[in-house]
């Protein structure tokens, strides 16, 4: 059993951290909140090379494996960092089963693509090049793509509207990306989780009440380790997620929709948890907790969200229920 | 990253698999958790199990134990469950008292009775907690006084496993109470039928009495009966309170059984077809994997060389809530006819199994120190002689 990361990984996560640090971009999330643009970390994933991640060597990209993206939108969760790899990391994988000819400039990050997946928001959409949907490949010449903002605006989100445009046709894996996708989204919430877990901890120490540190207190202290135990448990199945999308594909739904589900619960309570614990000043403009808030509470409503994680988690197991009936 | 076994753990799955196949009808019938009517039948399969290297499997192959770790103490696990047969009844006497006697133990205790409690010949009990002493372990009162010809004990314990099968005891007691409440205390090894022993069964609010309180009136324990010496006994405990950790890791198997073997009761009925029933299956499933992904996580750092810090104890959290959140959801699922028996139990199980094994509060409270640094409580108690203290 090896249920850890290695060396590799290791790396590639304090790079990504690192790579990250450069651009305060906690403070851009809450300037993005008044209008101002965000900053463009589209030149930081491609020197990094995190835009071919899970495009393979053959055409051009890393040929990692879904794990290592996590690792990568962990940091990324973490700093509110929106450098567009949900829509195009997805976007990629669909487009791997043919080795699309878009491939070789997705993977290098000379263009950039996103996948249309429902009716809803679509995040990373606004700058794409190219637009996956399930009714084919559209360019982004073809569709109206209008950039909107729902309470956080940390994420570029966008509606797209085709108006009668003829796509390309595409034959790729969606549902495989898709679970991917909600993976993907667990790990950027548990990067929030961790932060806003940092941020609790930091301020309980250093915060006195009556003569002592609030941290000493209980009331404070467990609920703190409640947002310890849910970023456990997070991590815990996005290591499960990642495990069964390398090794273990029939276990992808139920592992991937199971981190997404428990990531997001523990980033809805560790967001809140994390204003409780910094009394008013929480609560205010210039904080950064509620940046994180606003994070969690789009991210929830996001793709199917929390509630069609939750039914997909309910589906798989009882048909293993019923299967193993005797 | 995977969960495959190593050549060596293929290997010994395959022995421990091969051998099960030989001998799963001497088997008794598997039990459910630690408590059962007459232990006699589950302590004579232990022994075979033993021999066959399936028992101890962590203990050190002096000790007649396998010298492996805890994943293979799980594949053990796993591979008597998978051929339908019962688990050793006696887990914390081989999880936790054995290793602490072949750690703390003399040459002497450890020849007498790691041997017979391995074999299942001779049963064990824990006795650390009593009425006015559980979270805080270290305000306990029962009191081992030094005589001429040994000790003389007196007290009270509480919330024993297997206590009324049990020939023998490890013992926490206070031997110097004018010494601050950690520093005099004193381990031993008591014997169940001494003179003075009483054994009462504790019945609990589910009408079952897996636990007993053991009264002890002047009992008279030999010089040797010390384990770890004199005023040493709170090192022992938090020896045996570590193997607990690393026990309860590589049992979890048997505490959280997979979700889909809990929803067995709702297969086939309407009930599966409701959006909230269905969301609260899900919260249930993702609690469960969560824990048996943490304790892979966990397992895999032991390998790795790496001990897993004390959060690995807030999966008794998730053990408790997903056990809580099942019998809710049955119980709702199919109507006050489930409040009756196996899933009745279950939810008259958990409210008391917050408090098992140390309080969630004061598990939360020991991670928040020392997992995340957070400032402890001002102690009222710190460096004052025990015999002080207002409750002593």
């Amino acid at each position: 059993m090896n249920f850890s990361l290695t060396p590799e990984q290791e790396m590639l996560r304090d790079a990504a951290a690192d790579a990250l640090s450069r651009v305060d971009t906690i403070a851009a999330a809450r300037d993005a909140l008044t209008g101002d643009p965000l900053p463009d970390l589209w030149p930081t994933a491609r020197r990094a090379g995190w835009t071919g991640l899970l495009v393979s060597e053959d055409s051009g990209g890393a040929g990692l494996d879904p794990f290592d993206a996590m690792l990568v939108m962990e940091q990324c969760g973490r700093r509110l960092a929106s450098a567009g790899l949900l829509g195009h990391l997805a976007a990629t994988m669909i487009l791997s089963r043919t080795e699309h000819r878009v491939l070789d400039a997705l993977a290098s990050g000379e263009q950039r693509a996103a996948v249309v997946w429902d009716d809803g928001p679509q995040p990373d959409v606004p700058g794409a090049d190219w637009l996956v949907t399930r009714e084919g490949l559209y360019a982004s010449d073809q569709v109206v793509v209008e950039p909107i903002t729902r309470c956080d605006a940390s994420r570029p989100l966008g509606h797209v509207r085709v108006d009668g445009a003829t796509p390309e046709p595409l034959d790729g894996d969606f549902d495989h990306a898709w679970h991917v996708t909600q993976a993907l989204l667990a790990a950027e919430e548990l990067g929030v989780t961790e932060a806003v877990l940092e941020l609790s901890v930091a301020y309980a120490k250093e915060r006195h009440t009556f003569g002592r540190p609030i941290g000493s207190y209980q009331a404070i202290k467990q609920q703190i380790v409640e947002i310890l135990r849910h970023a456990g448990t997070t991590r815990s199945l996005c290591f499960y997620a990642g495990y069964a999308a390398e090794a273990q594909p029939d276990e992808l739904a139920l592992a991937a929709n199971a981190a997404r589900f428990a990531a997001e619960e523990a980033a809805e309570y560790g967001s809140r948890t994390c204003i409780a614990v910094h009394g008013g000043i929480g609560a205010t403009w210039e904080h950064d907790a509620h940046l994180y808030w606003r994070r969690a509470q789009l991210s929830r409503l996001l793709l199917g969200g929390v509630a069609q994680a939750g039914e997909c988690v309910a589906e798989e197991i009882i048909a293993r229920a019923q299967a193993s009936v005797v | 990253m995977n969960l495959d076994d190593t050549p060596n753990q293929a290997e010994f799955r395959a022995r421990a698999r091969e051998w099960l196949e030989a001998h799963r009808d001497e088997s008794p019938p598997p039990a459910r958790g630690l408590h059962v009517e007459d232990p006699a039948p589950y302590r004579s399969w232990q022994g075979k199990l033993a021999k066959a290297g399936l028992v101890g499997v962590m203990w050190p192959a002096e000790y007649g134990g396998g010298g492996l770790g805890p994943s293979e103490e799980m594949i053990a696990a796993q591979e008597i469950s998978r051929a339908g047969c019962a688990q050793i009844v006696d887990h914390i006497a081989i999880g936790e008292l054995g290793p602490t006697i072949i750690a703390c133990g003399t040459p002497e205790q450890k020849q007498r009775h790691v041997g017979p409690m391995l074999y299942g010949d001779e049963g064990w009990c824990q006795l650390f907690s009593e009425p006015a002493a559980g979270s805080d372990l270290a305000g306990i009162t029962s009191r081992a006084r030094e005589t001429d010809s040994g000790w003389v004990l007196n007290g009270q314990k509480v919330w024993t496993t297997l206590a009324q099968f049990a020939d023998f005891g490890l013992l926490l007691a206070r031997t110097d109470p004018d010494l601050p409440k950690h520093k005099g205390l004193t381990m031993f090894i008591v014997p169940m039928d001494a003179p003075g022993v009483t054994v009462r069964p504790l019945r609990l609010m589910s009408g079952s009495a897996p636990f007993s309180e053991i009264f002890f009136d002047d009992v008279e324990l030999a010089p040797d009966s010390v384990v770890g010496g004199v005023d040493a006994g709170w090192s022992v405990s938090i020896t045996t309170l570590m193997y607990e950790r690393l026990m309860a890791l590589s049992a979890f198997e048997f505490m959280a059984p997979a979700p889909e073997a809990l929803l067995q009761p709702l297969v086939g009925t309407e009930a599966l077809n409701d959006g909230h029933v269905r969301r609260q299956i899900a919260e249930l499933t993702v609690e469960r994997l969560g824990l048996r992904y943490t304790a892979y996580r966990a397992l895999s750092d032991l390998e790795g060389g790496r001990m897993p810090g004390p959060e690995a104890g807030l999966g008794k959290i998730g053990v408790v809530e997903a056990g809580r959140k099942a019998a809710a959801l049955i119980a709702e699922a199919l109507g006050p006819d489930a409040l009756q028996g196996e899933y009745g139990e279950l939810a008259a199980e958990m409210p008391g199994m917050r408090s098992a094994g140390g309080t969630e509060e004061i598990l939360r409270n020991t991670v928040g120190e020392r997992v995340l640094g957070l400032p402890r409580e001002p102690r009222v108690d710190k460096d004052v002689p025990f015999s002080e203290l207002a409750h002593a």
